[in-house]
C-alpha cells in the first residue's frame, strides 16, 4: 500500500502534522475528573476516581498511592466488533499508560490511596493509546490530582522513507515501524516508549525528535482544554 | 444512607421527588445518533445527568441449526468503572447482566428486526447483529436509557458492504440500506417507594425503593417486555397504571428517534 507519496498525506496532513485534535475536560459527571480526547476519527474517554481507599487493603502501599489504569475498547469502536472484556493487549496497554501518566504524578502525598483512571476506546482509527494517554492524563488534571507535568502523547512512524507523525487509520499497515511516546514537556522526559518494526538508531534520533515536537503541541492544546474548564 | 432514603420515601408519600419532578414525569430526555461512523449504528442518550452509549456491529456468521434462514441478534451491556463510583472492574456483573438481558428481550421478542430479512444464504450464512451498550454516567436509570439508545442505534444502521464469497468487506464504504427495522421498543421503570410508583428513578430514589418494575413498549402501544425487580411484590393495580403510563410515555420518547 503505497498511498503516502512525497509530504502529501491521505488526509491531506504534512509529515509533521498530528490529526486534528480536540479535547474537552469535564465531560462526566460521577467521576472526579473526566476528559475526551478526539485525534482525527479516534476517540477516546478518561475518567478518574480518587485519590480515594485502596481495596482490597492488603495491596496498598503504606509509602505511597497506587495508580491503576483499565484501558477498555467498546465493542463497536472498530470495522470489526471486538469482543468486550480485558484482552491480552487491552491488558499491557492498561500497564504502559499508567506507567505513563503515573511519572508525572505525587504519589508520596496519598499513602494507602488508590487514583483509578478508566479510559474507554469509544471509537479505534490508530493511536488509541497516545488518545488514551491524552485523556487520562487531563482527566487526571481534572480531578486536581497534583501532578508535576502534563503527559503528552504521539505515535511516530515512517512511509516512504518519510516520517510521519501519528499515524493514522490505514497508516498504521504502511508504515514500517510505528513509535509511540509519551513525553513530560516541561520535565523534558519520556514516559511510555514502544517501537515496532524496522529503523535504524539514526532513524531513532529524529522520530524521537520529531515527536517531542508535537507531544509539545498537543501539551499546548491539553492546557487549553484545562484553561476552558477551570478558567471562568 | 438512611437519612437519605427517608428523605426520599418522606417526599414521596407526599407525592413528591427531591427535583420538583411529578411521580409520572421522565428527566430530560436526548438522543444524539451519529456520535461516531465506525459503527453501524450508534447513539448517545442521556436522561437527565445518566449518560449511555450503544453501538451496532453487523458481521456475518453461521444459524442456529434450528432456524437457518434467520439472523442472529445479540445485546450486552458494559458497566465501565467510568460510570460511578460503586462499580468495580471485573467480569459482566448480575445487574449488567440483568439490564442486557432486558434490553435483549425488548428488541427480540418484539419482533423489532425481521430476522428473516437477515438470511444471506440459508442454513450457512446469515447477519449477526450485535448491540453493545456502554455505560458512561450513571445518575439512576440505566435500564431505560440503555432500551432506548440500542433502539436508536438499531434504527439508524445500515449494512456494511459484502465481498464476492458473502464475508465483510472492511474496506469498502458501507451501504446505504437500513436494517429491517418493524418496532423501536422503548421502556419505562418504575421503582416503588413506600406505596408509591416513581417514572424514571435518580439514583438516590432507586437506592430507597423497595422494588422495581419495567416495562417496554412497541410503536402500535403493545408491550414486549416486562421485568420485576426488588424485594416486595406489586398489585395488579398498580401494574395496570405503570403499563398505561409505559405507554404514553413511550410515544413521547420514540418522538426523538428520527
Amino acid at each position: 500500500m503505497k498511498k503516502v507519496i512525497g509530504m502529501k498525506r491521505n488526509d491531506g496532513r504534512k509529515p509533521e502534522d498530528f490529526r486534528e485534535l480536540e479535547i474537552e475536560a469535564g465531560v462526566l459527571e460521577n467521576a472526579t475528573g473526566s476528559a475526551r480526547v478526539r485525534m482525527g476519527r479516534t476517540i477516546a474517554v478518561a475518567g478518574v476516581y480518587g485519590p480515594r481507599e485502596m481495596f482490597p487493603r492488603r495491596l496498598q502501599n503504606p509509602e505511597k498511592a497506587t495508580l491503576q489504569l483499565r484501558y477498555t475498547m467498546a465493542p463497536f469502536s472498530t470495522d470489526e466488533r471486538v469482543r468486550p472484556g480485558l484482552s491480552r493487549r487491552g491488558k499491557e496497554i492498561s500497564m504502559v499508560s499508567g506507567k505513563a501518566v503515573e511519572a508525572a504524578i505525587f504519589l508520596d502525598d496519598f499513602p494507602k490511596a488508590s487514583i483509578d483512571v478508566f479510559v474507554d476506546i469509544i471509537q479505534a482509527d490508530a493511536g488509541t493509546r497516545t488518545a488514551a494517554i491524552n485523556a487520562a492524563a487531563v482527566a487526571l488534571a481534572d480531578a486536581g490530582v497534583p501532578m508535576r507535568d502534563m503527559v503528552s502523547s504521539v505515535a511516530v512512524g515512517k512511509i516512504d522513507g518519510t516520517y510521519v507523525v501519528d499515524l493514522a487509520g490505514k497508516e498504521e499497515d504502511a508504515s514500517a515501524c510505528d513509535l509511540p511516546i509519551a513525553y513530560m514537556p516541561n520535565q523534558d522526559k519520556i514516559t511510555l516508549l514502544q517501537m515496532d518494526g524496522d529503523i535504524s538508531k539514526e532513524d531513532l534520533k529524529k522520530m524521537l525528535e520529531l515527536a517531542k515536537d508535537a507531544a509539545r503541541k498537543i501539551h499546548k492544546v491539553q492546557v487549553e482544554a484545562l484553561k476552558k474548564r477551570w478558567l471562568k | 444512607m438512611k437519612v437519605q432514603d427517608e428523605f426520599v420515601r418522606k417526599l414521596a408519600s407526599q407525592d413528591k421527588r427531591a427535583d420538583g419532578r411529578k411521580m409520572d414525569e421522565m428527566r430530560k430526555v436526548t438522543v444524539d445518533t451519529k456520535p461516531i461512523e465506525k459503527a453501524e449504528g450508534c447513539a448517545l442518550v442521556t436522561i437527565g445527568k445518566t449518560k449511555v452509549i450503544a453501538g451496532v456491529k453487523l458481521g456475518v456468521g453461521e444459524p442456529f441449526s434450528d432456524r437457518p434462514d434467520e439472523g442472529v441478534l445479540m445485546s450486552n451491556a458494559e458497566f465501565s468503572p467510568i460510570a460511578s463510583p460503586e462499580l468495580e472492574p471485573g467480569p459482566p456483573s448480575i445487574e449488567s447482566v440483568e439490564l442486557a438481558r432486558v434490553v435483549d428481550r425488548g428488541i427480540r421478542e418484539s419482533g423489532a428486526i425481521d430476522v428473516k430479512k437477515l438470511c444471506i444464504k440459508k442454513g450457512e450464512k446469515v447477519w449477526m447483529v450485535y448491540v453493545d451498550v456502554n455505560i458512561l454516567d450513571d445518575f439512576g436509570n440505566l435500564q431505560d436509557a440503555a432500551a432506548l439508545a440500542a433502539s436508536a442505534a438499531l434504527d439508524t444502521a445500515v449494512f456494511p458492504k459484502l465481498d464476492k464469497e458473502n464475508n465483510v468487506d472492511l474496506y469498502a464504504p458501507k451501504t446505504k440500506n437500513k436494517l429491517p427495522v418493524k418496532f423501536r421498543p422503548v421502556s419505562c421503570s418504575f421503582h416503588k417507594v413506600g406505596d408509591k410508583l416513581l417514572l424514571d428513578p435518580t439514583k438516590d430514589e432507586e437506592k430507597a425503593a423497595s422494588a422495581r418494575l419495567t416495562i417496554a413498549t412497541r410503536d402500535d402501544g403493545n408491550l414486549c417486555a416486562i421485568q420485576k425487580g426488588g424485594d416486595v411484590g406489586f398489585t395488579a393495580d398498580e401494574i395496570n397504571k405503570a403499563a398505561e403510563i409505559s405507554v404514553k410515555v413511550g410515544k413521547e420518547m420514540r418522538k426523538l428517534l428520527k
